[in-house]
């Protein structure tokens, strides 16, 4: 120990007692070794200083060589340097080699802008579009007959109904379920499309309409379009008017309500509310107005959400697909929209 | 310069060619027996025709890949029902445990498609070549023109049965007329021709040439064998007792078994030259031996003709022989064969037989699955009411267009109060399903606003599907997310 001040040699440090030890045991084991050598069944030693291999000669006959030891020893186990065996070496010359015909035949290496590209000529982007197009040319019929099939007519052929069960599924947890949730039970502000309450209709023909052109959409011509009036904003209502329109609001809608603020809540709600919500509170699908006396509820029920709808005046918006999927498309998905349970 | 100067034994030991010679007796009549019948079982099987409707395969046996199916006879098993494969498996493992602890290698000697196969081969082998003599003659003659013509017709019929074995194999997979017209016009299914052309390698190869080394070094079986065999087991074994010493005798001269000092065996080599598998029975118990008692008619033959008595090589068991020695009686074949381990291993396959055919009674002609949709849990309708949404995924196993009820019923087997099942698409609560099919159906339950199962937590359900025309009955239980939880 030259270096005894190190502190990872250092006897002195009890943390490098093990360690110490042990190298100080196996000295000691090697020391055994060396004087009195293990025997084996033969009487010879069996830890010989180098080995010997057996190899052929030029001639064939077999000629005994010494093997050099590689200086490596564990415990009295000498590592030798044999060569490797045969086949390895041949296996691992194979490789190289097939590694070089891979370069050449296959991308492999990475240049500046792009890698190089191979003799055949493999190209996985042009592969998957390959992919693509096959299928699309595979469902081109199907998607033509969907397309000449009216309507309500869809669910009757087995064949539609089944491509659009699973391809209208696909195109709706693409396009359509980052608002309305995977499984189309909708969320606050984005409407279930499960339950039997529909803003717009629930018929086949209008949730087809409403997938063309979207709700108050500004880019599309034919979209579905009406405006909650913002009447706290714009300063239509005053606060105490809108405590008790909401309080007859709650009312209409079986909730607990304050019956003085409801009563007087009844006569601004028939000169304000009624032309879209209709004097029952049961909205009009016309103007996308939603029933206000069931229990299915867009934003919430509570008083503090409708007075904040009543104050603010939000309306949702859906964009329209007649310009982004196909005419098939959009039928199987309004089909497979329809049959989720709601469908009219 | 030690000992690693003596070189050390050969690892590899090259072929004996073998030629088994001709024999004649009742074992070899057996043997011609079994191999008729089970070439017959396997050539003829995918023939036979069992008229299941117009939507259904009129094969008999028919492993119907594409469609996922198995078709046997009147049964048809369907992916879901592969513990009746398996149970089968059980049973042919149980049987090869109970034929083995009973009769020894009697499945390699007699009906193994190698033993078989591989005799045919010799059987040709020996039509075209001639028997033993000659064809020794011919395997140690120069390569002329004769040689040639007797190799060329002998390989040339050899590959003919193979390409049949290799053939007929495929058939099991499909149509079988429709298979054959396409395999000749060339119209075939890839992978139909691969298989074949897989099998008819295999069969001409193994039982051509390879013959009884694939017993000895491919099959695992020689080596498990030793398991299942004990001194109860009937094997083939040679009475040294009675044999020994063996040596030319003199017509009339007295042997053992007739109170001479000579053994019975006058070596005449006759059992060596008729075994298949190239060994000498008299050198005791081998792992090379697959017990197909030739050598038994064989030796027979022999001592019928020097007047000694039959049975020098026969079926015993080691109790037999230690008996023998003594002077003792042996047992009955009967008393050998019904022993506690035996009737163990046929219990336990009866058992497992019994229980797959009373499961095949059982099974219902359609089978129910039903998944809660959880994507909601439920849905508010606008009264208020709750809506679960289930998937039905019916499948009837029947060759007619079925029409099955559904109904739902809570723990005390009423249908819940003010609960309403509706199913996607259809008017009432029948589905019709298709022949052979399995259907999917999206049911709706709606519990009433108010009620317990509208507005409780989670509550079970059963749910029950009746064929409409037979009154048949199945169940699944599932459950129904209420508002409550």
């Amino acid at each position: 120990m030259a270096d005894t001040d190190d502190e990872h040699t250092s006897p002195k440090n009890p943390d490098n007692r093990i360690e110490l030890e042990r190298v100080a045991a196996d000295k000691t084991h090697e020391a055994q070794i060396a004087a009195d050598p293990p025997l084996g069944p033969d009487g010879e030693p069996l830890h010989k200083p180098g080995s010997t291999r057996v190899v052929r000669d030029r001639k064939g006959a077999r000629v005994v060589v010494e093997v050099p030891s590689t200086g490596h020893s564990w415990d009295g186990i000498e590592e030798y340097d044999n060569p490797l065996p045969r086949w390895w070496l041949w296996t691992f010359y194979a490789t190289i080699v097939w590694a070089v015909i891979y370069m050449f035949l296959y991308p492999a290496i990475p240049m500046v802008t792009r890698a190089t590209q191979g003799l055949l000529g493999t190209n996985n982007r042009a592969e998957v579009a390959a992919d693509i197009s096959r299928f699309a040319e595979a469902n081109a019929p199907i998607q033509a007959r969907l397309v000449e099939t009216p309507l309500e007519q869809i669910a009757t052929d087995p064949e539609l109904a089944n491509y659009t069960a699973n391809a209208g599924g696909a195109i709706f947890r693409t396009w359509c379920a980052q608002c309305h949730g995977s499984g189309a039970g909708g969320a606050t502000g984005y409407p279930s499309l499960l339950d039997n309450d529909w803003l717009w209709g629930g018929s086949l023909e209008q949730i087809y309409a409403t997938v063309q052109h979207g709700i108050r959409d500004p880019k599309d011509g034919d979209t579905r379009y009406s405006e909650m009036p913002r009447f706290g904003t714009d300063g239509m209502l005053d606060r105490t008017q809108i405590r008790q329109v909401v309080n007859h609001v709650l009312e209409l809608g079986g909730k607990p309500y304050d019956a003085t603020l409801a009563a007087e809540g009844a006569t601004i709600f028939a000169d304000n509310c009624v032309s879209c919500h209709g004097e029952d509170g049961k909205g009009d699908r016309e103007q996308g107005a939603p029933d206000l006396t069931d229990a299915v509820w867009l934003y919430g029920s509570d008083p503090a959400t409708i007075t904040r709808i009543v104050h603010d005046g939000p309306f949702g918006v859906m964009p329209a697909w007649s310009g982004r999927l196909s005419e098939a498309d959009i039928r199987a998905v309004a089909s497979y929209v329809h049959g989720l349970g709601g469908g009219e | 310069m030690s000992q690693s100067d003596i070189d050390p034994p050969r690892l590899y030991a090259a072929r004996e060619p073998i030629f088994p010679r001709r024999v004649h007796g009742w074992f070899r009549n057996l043997k011609w027996i079994i191999m008729a019948v089970t070439l017959g079982i396997y050539y003829i099987t995918p023939w036979i025709r069992w008229d299941r409707g117009p939507h259904l395969p009129d094969q008999a046996v028919l492993v119907d890949l594409a469609n996922r199916r198995f078709f046997f006879f009147w049964i048809e098993i369907w992916p879901h029902e592969f513990y009746f494969v398996a149970g089968l498996l059980v049973m042919a493992g149980l049987g090869l445990f109970l034929f083995t602890s009973a009769l020894g290698r009697v499945w390699c000697g007699y009906t193994c498609p190698q033993t078989v196969w591989t005799d045919l081969f010799i059987l040709t082998e020996r039509w075209v070549d001639g028997d033993r003599n000659a064809r020794i003659r011919l395997w140690n003659a120069p390569w002329d023109a004769r040689k040639l013509r007797l190799r060329l017709t002998k390989w040339t019929i050899w590959l003919i049965i193979a390409v049949m074995t290799g053939g007929a194999w495929i058939f099991y997979f499909t149509d079988a007329p429709t298979l054959l017209g396409n395999l000749f016009t060339g119209q075939a299914h890839p992978v139909a021709y691969i298989t074949m052309g897989v099998m008819t390698a295999t069969t001409f190869v193994f039982g051509g040439f390879a013959r009884e080394q694939i017993c000895i070094y491919a099959c695992p079986w020689p080596r498990i064998q030793a398991a299942m065999m004990d001194e109860d087991t009937l094997t083939v074994a040679y009475r040294d007792w009675r044999g020994e010493p063996r040596g030319k005798i003199a017509k009339g001269e007295a042997t053992r078994s007739d109170g001479g000092a000579k053994g019975d065996c006058i070596d005449c080599m006759a059992c060596v030259n008729v075994c298949p598998m190239g060994i000498d029975i008299r050198d005791g118990q081998q792992m090379e031996c697959i017990t197909c008692a030739l050598c038994i008619d064989a030796c027979d033959d022999v001592m019928d003709k020097i007047g000694k008595p039959r049975g020098l090589i026969d079926y015993m068991a080691l109790k037999d022989e230690t008996a023998e020695r003594a002077g003792e009686k042996p047992k009955s074949v009967l008393r050998h064969i019904l022993r506690p381990r035996t009737l163990l291993y046929f219990t336990l396959w009866a058992g497992i037989g019994i229980a797959l055919i009373a499961a095949l009674f059982m099974r219902s002609p359609f089978d129910l699955n039903v998944t809660p949709v959880r994507n909601p849990l439920y849905v508010t309708m606008a009264d208020g009411a709750v809506r679960n949404t289930y998937v039905l995924r019916l499948r009837n196993k029947q060759g007619a267009k079925h029409e099955f009820r559904v109904s739902v019923a809570g723990p005390d087997g009423t249908a819940p109060q003010g609960a309403v099942l509706l199913l996607e698409g259809l008017a009432d609560t029948t589905i019709p399903v298709e022949a052979d099919t399995t259907h999917s159906q999206r049911i709706y339950l709606t519990a009433a606003p108010g009620s317990d199962l509208a507005e409780g937590g989670q509550a079970e359900l059963t749910l029950w599907v009746e064929d409409a025309g037979d009154g048949v009955k199945s169940s699944i239980d599932t459950v129904f997310h209420g508002r409550g939880e």
